[in-house]
């Protein structure tokens, strides 16, 4: 700051003068004005509010003058001090502001860099569709059932109607494991889990059971030797064809919106009677131009799955009274329903590992 | 199975108004699926026409073929009325044969478009076309070996050619289950669509044949139970030569059976047409009677198909005085084969035992048109009017004489009859079904029907093997009644008791994963030897005790995994071999461990298994816990603008499964371990009390190099069942003091071999009550340490619960945890 250094050359001010107070208050408030930042401002409170002061030491002043000069002084004085204050005051609020709002302008960042510093995770899509099938069912009351890959013949194939020599077990291409009298297969449906249900359970049965199953086929776009089916099985009192349209029209409505149910086509398994074929109205276009949908290619319909009225030879097998029971079933691909679902065009996909292939349907299908 | 529509008509008064489309929906909707839908005009865009071959040029071509430069009259069809000139290669036709030409601006199936074209130094203006090129059956139109020459009487040149080739006519392709054996036939196909169109059904099998007589071709069966029945028939003076007429070799081509010669094919169309299986002898190659018996173990018979087949004892053969003549229902022999020199023929249309068929055919691995028709069940009461059908078209088409012979042995067994009550269809499918409808349905698929007050019994007829149960009935009731009738009603609604608590933790195990950065892989567990070796796992290693497939798709795969690492490095490997540097992997699954050895029963199916033979299955199955595994390559943070990346460790593969048992409310104990296929020095084993739970840590050197992953890549597995059974479902309210904390730190120096988890455990013993936490927050090793020795700092925090702490109290607690761990692992405060 140029000038003279007031600071150590302080001025005399006369506290009976009230040309000199005035003086000094123009002055200051001018200085007060005039300060650029905090900075300048901190200077100006040194020089025109601090002790050395000239309105600081002509207060001092007051106390050796003749009492009745006093009062009128310490008025003056005093309220000189008081503008020059409030000034300062002011003056602050005004700079700090200012300086507020600069820094904010300066600290900006680029809110638009990249934040991807840890891994993106993701749950398999087989694993999550499993889990939002069974919410389904869960939803309706029934159970979750589990069971082993690694089966006994017996209940993958005899209990279910499938006696050695019936040619539907040449239909299911079997792994058999080794040695032959070990009489064990992996499972080549997740059918065995309702064989073991109903013989530890007792009647009312409403169960959903998803699992991996395998069969004989090599991989490509639509097969795998390992791949995954959700079956469903109740047996009660009274169940009917009817139920099991319920059921499946329910599920099937959960699964791909209002609208979309089933259709019944007379089928063949062993372990139902009546069996039906399960389709479904294409979810793309529902059945209106279907000739140009890729998703049903043209049919309006996709096949879903199987199903019929539990064979009573299979609840005889399975320790339930078919004169007192009745009880239907239905399995479907997981992984085919998964495919559709979500427009997954190669199989291979599914269980290659590639992560780019989880990782976009994240942790919730 | 595939149908020639106008084959189908010709036993069922279709009116003319039903579509092809419609009859295939109504065939599907009774249980008859459409697989395919195929009319051979539809895939052609004319112009197609008949032509009349003027004039043939042989012209030989320089790389030894000749072509034909031909003239072939097509009338006004070009627009000129002069003749096309067309280059043909094909040789198998004369001037003045009738062919079918296509003219340029036609397009053939394959979007494969006529034009007129400079070839061979002419201007081919069209093309003489074969039966495969018009998409036509294999040999329809007798074009075995080229062009389609029609008969004499076909048509005249400029004639449309999709009329005389009779491409309109569509053929529709069943896929025909199991228990529909009879709808392996014309016969069957066209009874479901008269009974879907509500219209008569003509059955070909109906007609009036000669009766058993002693004079027929000798039979002797040993084997009755094989073979119930067994007709025998033959013709005399057959002409081998004759041609098969056109309209046999165009429905044998439509129902995708190549035309072959005419008693081939006609013993083929008469299978097709009826459904029974016709076999044909050369009675000149015959040696005495024809006797059906089970084989001698250890006979042989070359097949029709060349193959010298040794027998097994359970093998039902057709035999003469020579020995083997034929496996019975499944395939001939070459010996009595029927040829061009054939001129007397017998004719044996004969049934025999479903399971017998089915095992020999699975056996030999020898699926034939027959076999496949046998194993389901063919009709018992068809081969006489079979033979009869045989004799009649070998007499009219090849000009043979019928002998009078009629050989008949044995019978069909008497039909079955089926009781149920009236209302079982209602009852089980949910649909308003009355007595009425129940019994008009019945008896639409064949069967006799009497009522008696509220059951019935049912005569099934002799077609239909497959219907034994009362449930049976239901099914042909409901689906003449329409499974689109079904009512879609939602059963009552149980109590459920929700998803099991095994299914909610494995969730959250995935959920814990894949917010930290993991992506979840499903792997097969098929693995093999190699494997091991990969693993670097000792010969006597628990895990290559394996279970084996009989069957494997690989060869060299043919284990069960007993370890999900296999796979998930495969897995690994596979990413960063596209480029994925960054892989953090995980996969849940099962690992199948043999219990010794496994012997499950094949038990009865008529009541439930005993409590014993229940416990035998449940021993035979082997152990099948689920697994976690995680392996991980590459950075775990990345590097970015915010500084360096971290790359992944050993640290992340432990502190994954840290974060899982956290997740469930598990303390695990981790402690340093040597297992493969961990680095020996990087290896911990997880525990929880005595048990190991797994292992986790950086992979050995030479394993990332077998499975093509980068060094230090890390890996963990753990035994997720036995995990989740320790989880703590309830976890008791935490208790915390709200007085001030006093913080002390301390740097200890120890062994570099001293286990810190071991330090910590004595600082917080040694604390006393006041301790909250002691947390290691830095390692540090280098001279000031002094060799071999390692210097942990840790961060002590103490609290009371009730008070504020007083003025030494934390450091005198604090004295006393340095005390234990210098008595205990003789730790040294650093000054
Ligand atoms: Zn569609």
């Amino acid at each position: 700051m140029s000038g003279p250094n007031t600071d150590y050359d302080p001025v005399e001010v006369t506290p009976l003068r009230a040309d000199e107070v005035e003086a000094q208050v123009e002055a200051a408030l001018a200085a007060v004005a005039g300060a650029a930042d905090l900075e300048a401002l901190k200077q100006v409170r040194l020089e025109h509010a601090g002790d050395r002061s000239p309105l600081a030491l002509a207060n001092r002043e007051i106390g050796a003058l003749p009492p009745q000069a006093r009062k009128e002084a310490g008025a003056r004085v005093g309220k000189a001090r008081g503008m020059v204050n409030k000034a300062l005051g002011e003056r602050l609020a005004v700079l700090e502001a200012e300086h507020e709002e600069r820094m904010l302008v300066e600290e900006t960042v680029d809110v638009t860099l990249p934040t991807d510093r840890t891994l993106s995770g993701a749950r398999h899509p087989i694993t999550m569709m499993s889990e939002r099938i069974a919410d389904v069912f869960v939803a309706m009351g029934w159970e979750v059932a589990e069971g082993p890959q690694v089966e006994a013949e017996w209940l993958n194939f005899d209990a279910l109607n499938m006696g050695a020599d019936h040619p539907a077990r040449t239909m299911q291409d079997t792994f058999w494991l080794e040695p032959a009298e070990a009489a064990l297969v992996l499972r080549t449906h997740t059918s065995p889990v309702q064989a073991r249900t109903m013989l530890t359970r007792e009647p009312p049965i409403y169960v959903v059971c998803p699992g991996r199953v395998y069969r004989t086929d090599e991989i490509d776009a639509t097969h795998s030797p390992v791949f995954h089916q959700v079956e469903g099985l109740v047996i009660d009192e009274g169940i009917t064809m009817a139920h099991l349209k319920g059921s499946l029209d329910h599920f099937a409505t959960a699964m791909f919106g209002e609208g979309i149910t089933t259709r019944f086509r007379p089928s063949y398994f062993p372990f139902t009677e009546p069996s039906a074929e399960v389709d479904l109205i294409c979810f793309v276009c529902r059945g209106i131009d279907a000739d140009s949908c890729r998703t049903c290619r043209g049919e309006g319909w996709i096949e879903w799955g199987g199903c019929g009225v539990v064979n009573p030879r299979v609840l005889t097998a399975c320790g339930v009274d078919p004169e007192k029971y009745t009880g239907f079933a239905f399995g479907m691909g997981i992984d085919r329903t998964m495919m559709f679902r979500h427009g997954v065009e190669d199989m291979r996909d599914i269980f290659e590992g590639d992560i780019r292939f989880a990782q976009p349907f994240g942790i919730e299908i | 199975m595939k149908a020639p529509v106008s084959w189908i008509r010709e036993y069922v008064d279709l009116p003319e108004a039903v579509s092809t489309d419609e009859l295939a929906a109504k065939l599907t909707m009774l249980g008859l699926k459409l697989e395919a839908l195929e009319t051979p005009a539809d895939a052609i865009t004319g112009p197609l026409v008949v032509g009349r071959v003027l004039s043939i040029e042989k012209e030989p071509q320089k790389n030894g073929k000749v072509i034909n430069w031909c003239t072939v009259d097509v009338a006004d069809a070009n627009g000129t009325g002069e003749p096309q000139g067309i280059i043909c290669g094909a040789h198998n036709f004369v001037e003045g044969d009738l062919v079918v030409v296509c003219l340029p601006g036609a397009v053939l199936p394959g979007n494969f478009e006529i034009s007129a074209r400079k070839t061979y130094g002419h201007i081919s203006a069209g093309m003489i076309c074969s039966a495969a090129e018009l998409g036509l059956g294999e040999g329809a139109f007798n074009s075995h070996d080229g062009i389609i020459v029609l008969p004499a009487d076909a048509g005249a040149p400029g004639d449309d050619a999709f009329d005389v080739l009779d491409m309109h006519d569509s053929v529709i392709e069943f896929e025909i289950n199991p228990d529909r054996a009879y709808a392996l036939s014309l016969r069957g196909i066209a009874r479901e669509a008269a009974t879907g169109f509500d219209v008569p059904f003509r059955d070909p099998a109906d007609r009036d044949v000669p009766a058993a007589n002693g004079d027929g071709p000798p039979v002797v069966v040993d084997d009755a139970e094989g073979c119930p029945v067994f007709v025998a028939r033959s013709v005399t003076g057959f002409d081998a030569s004759a041609p098969t007429p056109e309209w046999m070799a165009q429905r044998l081509a439509g129902a995708g059976m190549r035309p072959i010669s005419l008693a081939v094919d006609i013993t083929n169309y008469v299978m097709l047409e009826l459904g029974q299986p016709i076999h044909g002898y050369d009675r000149a190659k015959l040696a005495g009677a024809i006797r059906v018996r089970r084989a001698t173990e250890g006979e042989q018979l070359t097949t029709l198909d060349g193959q010298l087949r040794k027998l097994s004892a359970e093998d039902l053969l057709i035999t003469d005085d020579s020995g083997p003549i034929g496996i019975a229902g499944t395939m001939g022999g070459q010996t009595t084969e029927l040829s061009e020199s054939t001129s007397d023929v017998v004719i044996e249309a004969a049934h025999f035992d479903a399971v017998s068929i089915f095992r020999t055919e699975r056996r030999h691995k020898l699926p034939s048109e027959a076999s496949k028709r046998f194993e389901r069940g063919v009709d018992p009461e068809l081969p006489a009017a079979a033979a009869d059908r045989v004799v009649e078209l070998m007499v009219e088409l090849g000009g043979a004489t019928a002998d009078d012979g009629v050989t008949v042995v044995g019978e069909a067994p008497p039909r079955r009859s089926v009781t149920a009550a009236t209302d079982l269809p209602a009852r089980v499918t949910g649909m308003e079904i009355s007595a009425e409808t129940t019994v008009a349905n019945l008896e639409k698929v064949g069967c006799d029907v009497t009522v008696n007050g509220d059951t019935l019994a049912a005569t099934v007829p002799s077609w239909r093997p497959d219907m034994s149960d009362p449930f049976d009935l239901v099914e042909e009731v409901a689906r003449i009644v329409g499974y689109d009738k079904v009512p879609s009603v939602l059963p009552p609604a149980p109590s459920g008791r929700g998803l099991p608590l095994a299914q909610k933790l494995r969730r959250r195990v995935g959920l814990v994963l894949a917010g930290a950065g993991w992506t979840e892989t499903i792997n097969y567990p098929f693995v093999g030897d190699v494997d091991w070796a990969n693993l670097g796992l000792a010969d006597d290693d628990e895990r290559r005790r394996t279970i084996r497939m009989a069957n494997p798709l690989n060869a060299e795969e043919p284990q069960l995994a007993t370890t999900l690492l296999p796979g998930l490095l495969r897995s690994l490997g596979l990413n960063v071999g596209r480029g994925n540097a960054d892989a953090s992997l995980f996969e849940t699954g099962l690992v199948f461990l043999p219990k010794g050895d496994e012997k499950a029963p094949i038990l009865g199916v008529d009541r439930r298994p005993t409590d014993e033979e229940w416990a035998a299955i449940e021993k035979a199955v082997p152990h099948q816990p689920q697994h976690l595994a995680l392996a991980l390559t590459g950075q775990r943070e990345r590097e970015g603008w915010w500084g360096e990346g971290r790359q992944g460790s050993w640290a992340d593969a432990i502190g994954a499964v840290r974060d899982v048992a956290g997740a469930l409310g598990i303390e695990i104990e981790v402690r340093a371990a040597s297992v493969a296929p961990w680095h020996p020095g990087r290896c911990a084993e997880i525990r929880v009390g005595e048990t190991v739970l797994g292992h986790a840590g950086e992979l050995h050197p030479k394993v990332c190099k077998a499975y093509g992953v980068p060094a230090r890549s890390a890996a963990a597995e753990v035994d997720l069942d036995a995990l989740l059974g320790l989880a703590q479902v309830t976890t008791p309210s935490p208790s915390f003091g709200s007085y001030p904390v006093a913080k002390e730190d301390v740097a200890l120096v120890v062994d570099a071999s001293v286990p810190s988890a071991d330090v910590a455990a004595a600082l917080h013993e040694g604390a006393g009550d006041l301790i909250e936490s002691v947390r290691l927050f830095d390692v540090f090793t280098g001279e000031q340490v002094g060799p071999g020795k390692k210097s942990l700092a840790f961060a002590l925090r103490f609290r009371a619960p009730d008070r504020t702490l007083k003025e030494g109290e934390a450091g005198a607690a604090r004295d006393a945890a340095v005390a234990l761990a210098g008595e205990r692992m003789g730790a040294v405060q650093r000054a």
